[in-house]
């Protein structure tokens, strides 16, 4: 196993891989797009604002599934001390939050239509803005501190502790009375959204999915060559350093 | 152009807000990419190589 976790085979692997993924995700939203406006019906309650669930419901179900990546990528690297979980885990900490704030963005917009309001401090929506603050927490804390190894560490063990935070958003529409609906897809007893509405959701939801782990590759493959670049610059000092005490002790 | 009904800037604002955030994710992975490369190329073109790179060489 720790042999596809290698920095140079996963660099071979992702450049062959990488193609297909951004491939396969333009042929999946283009799809997932169609189904969306067109195969779709307004829903008999929402109207025509049911079109917002399509990128609302994927977005959020990746914030939380990209946490998962980095949650699980943490424990690899204070477990394994693995330095590709440590690169993973970076790596999804940006696209995380961008999942997150596209589904805030795209909540809001959606519920002024349906609630009369872009904003209610309910459970599901304020534990859901906790996350994006976790994410900007996990990003701010890393930057904030030079030594890659420790920076890694101490994000690894905030973003274990944050996992907290993913049943609370999960269980938060069964736990509290709150203004957002409560689970329609992944629930027990099977999704209650008509197919003609699910089928276009699931479409989107696989495209996203798809489009993060494309996204999320590339930007792995991007840590390893700034972790590279940062190694051969220490090298090129120290090399300098010795040329310098070479020609000193002649 | 589609009738999406009186609540349609709403819907396209979700759609361009997340995908204008997405597409701006992609360009910034992309210029983050190739700056990466660039930077490297420009180490190696240096002299400087890595460790590893020196073991394959030398094996």
């Amino acid at each position: 196993m720790l042999r596809f976790a290698n920095p140079t085979w996963f660099m071979n692997f992702s450049a062959r891989v990488l193609p297909w993924l951004i491939g396969l995700t333009v042929i999946l939203m283009g799809i997932g797009l169609y189904m969306s406006f067109f195969v779709a019906p307004p829903d008999y309650q929402q109207g025509e604002t049911v079109r917002i669930m399509f990128i609302h419901v994927p977005s959020v179900w990746l914030a939380m599934m990209c946490y998962g990546v980095v949650a699980a990528s943490s424990i690899g690297l204070l477990v394994w001390r693995h330095p590709l979980a440590d690169v993973s885990a970076k790596a999804a900490a940006p696209i995380g939050a961008v999942f997150t704030l596209a589904g805030l963005v795209t909540g809001s917009l959606w519920g002024k239509p349906m609630w009369g309001a872009y904003w209610v401090w309910d459970a599901r929506l304020t534990s859901f803005l906790i996350l994006f603050f976790l994410y900007l927490g996990l990003i701010a804390l890393r930057n904030a501190i030079e030594d890659e190894t420790l920076a890694g560490r101490l994000t690894a063990i905030l973003a274990i502790v944050g996992t907290v935070i993913i049943p609370i958003i999960k269980f938060s529409v069964d736990w509290w009375n709150t203004l957002h609906q409560p689970a329609s897809v992944v629930r027990s007893g099977g999704a209650s959204i008509h197919t003609s509405i699910l089928y276009s959701l699931l479409v989107m939801a696989l495209a996203f999915s798809v489009l993060f782990f494309a996204l999320h590759m590339k930007a792995m493959r991007n840590e390893i060559l700034r972790r590279r670049v940062a190694s051969l610059r220490v090298r090129q000092v120290d090399e300098a350093l010795a040329a310098q005490s070479t020609q000193a002790a002649e | 152009m589609l009738d999406l009904g009186k609540h349609a800037i709403f819907i396209w604002v979700s759609y361009g807000v997340v995908f204008a955030s997405l597409i701006g994710l992609v360009v910034w992975l992309m210029w983050d990419g190739k700056r990466q490369q660039s930077l490297l190329d420009m180490l190696e073109a240096q002299g400087v190589r890595r460790r590893s790179a020196r073991d394959d060489n030398d094996t």
